[in-house]
């Protein structure tokens, strides 16, 4: 079996007792990249780097060194997170030569941890959009149907895992941005309890919203990369508690809440695939019921406000004066310079960055987005009741299946609705995974699990019950 | 009658805590290359994020305090969003107020000069931007700009006034007042370049509100006002319309002028900086805050009026912690606080050059006199070994170059005559020269006077009058 196609785990048994060695595991990694890149487009930057890291983990372990428990484990991260000496562009022209002078927090904890960062995973733009078809560097294609989006906006992180161009992946999740594309990629994705990880080197798109989350191709995976990120920082306030580790363990007697609303308004053939995970939890002797979260109503247009205030503040420094791109100053005022400079965001950041400054403007603060914080605050009210009779709260994690590249890119309305599912963990700061449920025509579909704040472990049980006994298996041709 | 009302605005720089706002850079940013002090945080890099610094919160909390303000439970930070160049993130994280929110101190009051009194609209936290340098001097004149992102994110606790001041003569002592209580606070360093900035603003008539930036320093506070207040009562009694408008103190030209950009009516967006968790002070921040907070100017003033200083000294020393701290340390070499005090209050002041106190933004500016030369000048007087006018003369010959008075009064043969067989000789030239007056004091005992101001003229004063009067009687019952 060829390298590239091993889980995080046997990677590092495998180089920590030298059946094979870093080195040999990142050729053989780089070589499948080389090959499925021109169908996949999954990274926007190859880390030249990669295999000098490989060689200084194999002597590490040569000389009997501890090589960590990711050691030679090869990680793509989205490139909306800092990599030092390696550019990250968050897939947008604004910073198209940013080479960050220091590492995210969350790199510098996998790099403490053994992993080799592979490359830097494409994008929407800032991370904005679902799809990955908002990036300077090219619409990620899905690659179970290269003619299909990889959803988003971490496309490039799901689709490098699915197409084993790697053995996991770091995205961001400010509304499903890792799951969904985790569930259209049929891979595992998780977006943490808000103040988990550590937020420290992810450029900011919604600050309020948004956690770092592990992608791998197995719920086993994603424990392995999240053991080694979670856990509070101190260059990011907002990080909470000490440093947990979670383990894999059969649960039994999990009480399971399928949300109505989550399935009404979903595509019959996912609804039918969630319906069935349902049971399949149920055989595993999970204590399952029907139940119903009414403020799921007010979640998108909650969502769009807060996210795009956020956002339309952090990508005001984006004006060429510390760092971007070439455009040379000479014939403008700074006034013009800004503007003539900030015209080259794409269409989807512009799009957000003038919602966002119009929900913030002087007499629309109280109408927009104070209402915005009130059905937040409602929301995770009524999340909270549920999980006093809940363990986990099941849903699908897209309403839809992948569809066609270009599909939606000219509605924006339709492609902020297939966030639905998903803005709501973001909104309350639980936590939430996608694991593959099966596929309809070919299609993947992903379960959504969620949970009370800080109950990852409870999410990882379930999740890991249901993997085990829908065994939903196997990786796209390519 | 054409009254005028008058508010503040004053930043102080909060140069007493060691590191900028939200990152571990340094406060102290003056003398350094452009752009070394500064860090990914302060240059607002994509990726990182604000650190709040705890003790700048304390300082804030102190100055709220200080001020008669309100301190609320908790407290939050905004961001201020608009574009400059300046702004390395093109927003200022700042306080509000609005919605129920208050910045950290908020409806206080400050009584100064004589019975006089303010309302403290608020007392806020926030961030100082970079600095633009122009290659001309100033924007019109200049082809490009540099930045100097050095000053950015530094603390500032900005002072808001409500437009309580009717004449401008209120705002330099308020001024007064406000630099004395940092000072005292440890707050700010208002010597430093800069760390002190004012806006005013001045309505005329119940008329339009017009504000007064970029006023380099407190004194001009009071001159950038009068000038507005002139304005916009010429414009006024010519039937013009007075607008509500920003404009520019010009420095050179003591005017106030137009902006040469227009200003909008800006709309900064405010919204609460999600980065920075909610800032929990308790009930227990503003008592624990009162417990640390070093003494206050009116506080001092009360203990040195307990020293027997008139209230009027001790104003004028607590009006300048510079003076008040000298007036201290020199107590403690010598014992004798209303002589001290009134060397320093009258006769040392005099010696301030007002030029290079502004400049140096200290009282002491050129002067190399300390403590211990009044201490000592006051012990000389008080053990009657100069006289007044001697020590005045002392004072004037030490003040530049710095030498302890007894040295100067013994090599000038200042002290007073004590060999008695000087003032023996003395007398008898004066006897000789005198003869006719000799004579005359025989007689006439009042005549003796005369013959007294003859001894104390030749021995330039240094002569003990009791003394030579004893000897001069001694000497006229020989004759």
């Amino acid at each position: 079996m060829p390298l590239y196609t091993l889980g995080a785990g046997q990677v590092a048994a495998g180089v920590k007792s030298r059946e094979f060695s870093a080195e040999e595991y990142i050729q053989q990694l780089l070589e499948r990249i080389e090959k499925v890149e021109p169908k996949v487009n999954a990274f926007v930057t190859i880390n030249k780097g990669a295999i000098e890291h490989a060689r200084t983990i194999d002597k590490k372990i040569r000389d009997g060194e501890q090589a960590g428990p990711l050691a030679g484990v090869a990680v793509s991260i989205k490139d909306n997170i800092c990599t030092k000496g390696i550019r990250t562009t968050c897939a947008s022209r604004m910073l198209e030569s940013f080479v960050p002078p220091y590492d995210a927090t969350v790199v510098t904890r996998l790099q403490d941890a053994g992993a080799i960062v592979i490359g830097k995973a494409n994008l929407d733009e800032f991370a904005m959009g679902s799809t990955t078809e908002f990036s300077r560097y090219g619409t990620t294609r899905n690659p179970w149907d290269i003619s299909r989006v990889p959803g988003g906006s971490s496309g490039g992180s799901a689709a490098s895992v699915a197409a084993q161009e790697c053995a996991a992946s770091l995205g961001s999740d400010a509304g499903g941005s890792v799951r969904c594309p985790a569930s259209f990629c049929s891979v595992v994705g998780m977006k943490p309890t808000y103040g988990l990880i550590s937020r420290y080197g992810l450029v900011s798109y919604a600050n309020s919203l948004e956690q770092v989350g592990p992608i791998g191709r197995t719920v086993s995976d994603v424990v392995s990369v999240l053991n080694a990120i979670a856990g509070a920082d101190e260059n990011d306030h907002t990080t909470v508690g000490g440093k947990p580790v979670y383990t894999l363990q059969e649960r039994k007697g999990l009480r399971v809440g399928l949300v109505r609303e989550f399935i009404e308004d979903t595509d019959p053939a996912v609804a039918k695939m969630i319906l069935r995970a349902m049971d399949t939890l149920e055989g595993q002797g999970c204590k399952c019921k029907e139940t119903s979260l009414e403020s799921v109503a007010y979640a998108l247009a909650s969502y769009y406000t807060i996210a795009t205030a956020e956002a339309s503040s952090n990508l005001a420094r984006y004006d060429n004066v510390r760092y971007g791109f070439d455009m040379s100053p000479e014939g403008y005022e700074w006034n013009s310079y800004f503007a003539k400079a900030r015209s080259s965001f794409g269409e989807e950041a512009k799009r957000r960055i003038i919602t966002g400054s119009y929900v913030l403007s002087s007499g629309y603060y109280g109408k927009y987005y104070l209402k915005a914080q009130q059905a937040r605050s409602l929301l995770k009210d009524e999340l909270k009741a549920l999980f006093k009779s809940c363990d986990v709260l099941i849903g699908p994690t897209m309403p839809i299946l992948p569809f066609k590249i270009g599909e939606k890119i000219d509605d924006p309305l339709k492609m902020y609705l297939v966030d639905i599912d998903t803005v709501i963990a973001n909104l309350a700061g639980m936590p939430a995974i996608s694991v593959p449920a099966g596929f309809v025509d070919g299609l993947p579909v992903g379960l959504q699990l969620m949970a009370d704040e800080f109950q990852e472990q409870t999410i990882l049980d379930a999740a890991y019950l249901f993997e085990q006994a829908a065994n939903v298996r196997g990786s796209p041709e390519l | 009658m054409m009254e005028q009302k008058m508010g503040l605005e004053i930043h102080c720089q909060v140069t007493g805590t060691k590191s900028k706002l939200f990152c571990k850079c340094r406060c102290d940013y003056r003398g350094k290359a452009p752009n070394a002090n500064t860090c990914p945080t302060c240059l607002g890099l994509p990726g990182t994020l604000p650190l709040l610094n705890q003790k700048a919160v304390e300082f804030a909390g102190m100055t709220s305090i200080a001020l008669g303000c309100k301190v609320p439970d908790e407290i939050a930070f905004y961001r201020k969003n608009y574009f400059y160049p300046d702004l390395p993130k093109n927003f200022q994280l700042t306080q509000y107020n609005a919605y129920d929110i208050t910045s950290i101190g908020v409806e206080g009051g400050l009584e100064y000069g004589d019975g006089k009194s303010v309302r403290i609209r608020r007392v806020q936290l926030e961030e100082d931007p970079g600095r633009l340098v122009y290659d001309g001097g100033n924007m019109e004149t200049s082809v490009y700009a540099l930045i100097d992102y050095n000053r950015a994110g530094v603390p500032l606790v900005e002072i808001v006034t409500e437009p309580d001041f009717v004449d401008p003569k209120e705002i330099r002592l308020f001024l007064d007042k406000i630099t004395s209580i940092v000072e005292h606070l440890g707050l700010c360093g208002t010597k430093l370049e800069g760390s002190v900035r004012c806006d005013a603003n001045v309505s005329v008539g119940g008329g339009k509100r017009v504000e007064i930036k970029n006023v380099g320093s407190f004194a001009d506070v009071e001159k950038a006002v009068r000038y507005e207040i002139t304005r916009q009562k010429t414009m006024t009694s010519r039937d013009l319309e007075v607008r509500s408008e920003t404009r520019h103190w010009d420095d050179a030209r003591k005017v106030t002028k137009e902006s040469r950009t227009k200003e909008e009516e800006q709309d900064y967006r405010y919204f609460p900086e999600p980065d920075i968790p909610t800032v929990v002070l308790g009930s227990e921040f503003v008592s624990s805050a009162q417990r640390s907070m070093p003494e206050l100017p009116d506080a001092r003033k009360v203990r040195f009026v307990k020293h027997g200083l008139s209230a009027h000294v001790a104003q004028v020393l607590i009006n300048n912690k510079e003076l008040a701290d000298f007036f201290e340390s020199a107590i403690k070499f010598y014992s004798s606080p209303k002589e001290i005090a009134n060397w320093i209050v009258t006769d040392l002041m005099s010696f301030v050059d007002e030029r290079q106190k502004e400049q140096e933004r200290s009282m002491f500016a050129g002067l190399k006199v300390g403590p211990e030369h009044i201490a000592d000048l006051a012990k000389l007087v008080d053990q009657d070994t100069i006289n007044r006018a001697t020590a005045k003369q002392i004072l004037g010959l030490i003040v530049r170059p710095g030498e302890m008075p007894s040295q100067v009064a013994h090599k000038t043969h200042a002290g007073k005559i004590d060999d008695v067989s000087e003032l023996a000789q003395t007398i008898d030239s004066v006897f000789e020269t005198e003869h006719a007056a000799v004579q005359d004091a025989t007689l006439n005992p009042n005549a003796i006077n005369f013959l007294l101001g003859k001894v104390m003229q030749a021995t330039k004063g240094r002569a003990d009058p009791k003394a030579a009067l004893e000897m001069i009687q001694k000497k006229l019952k020989e004759v």
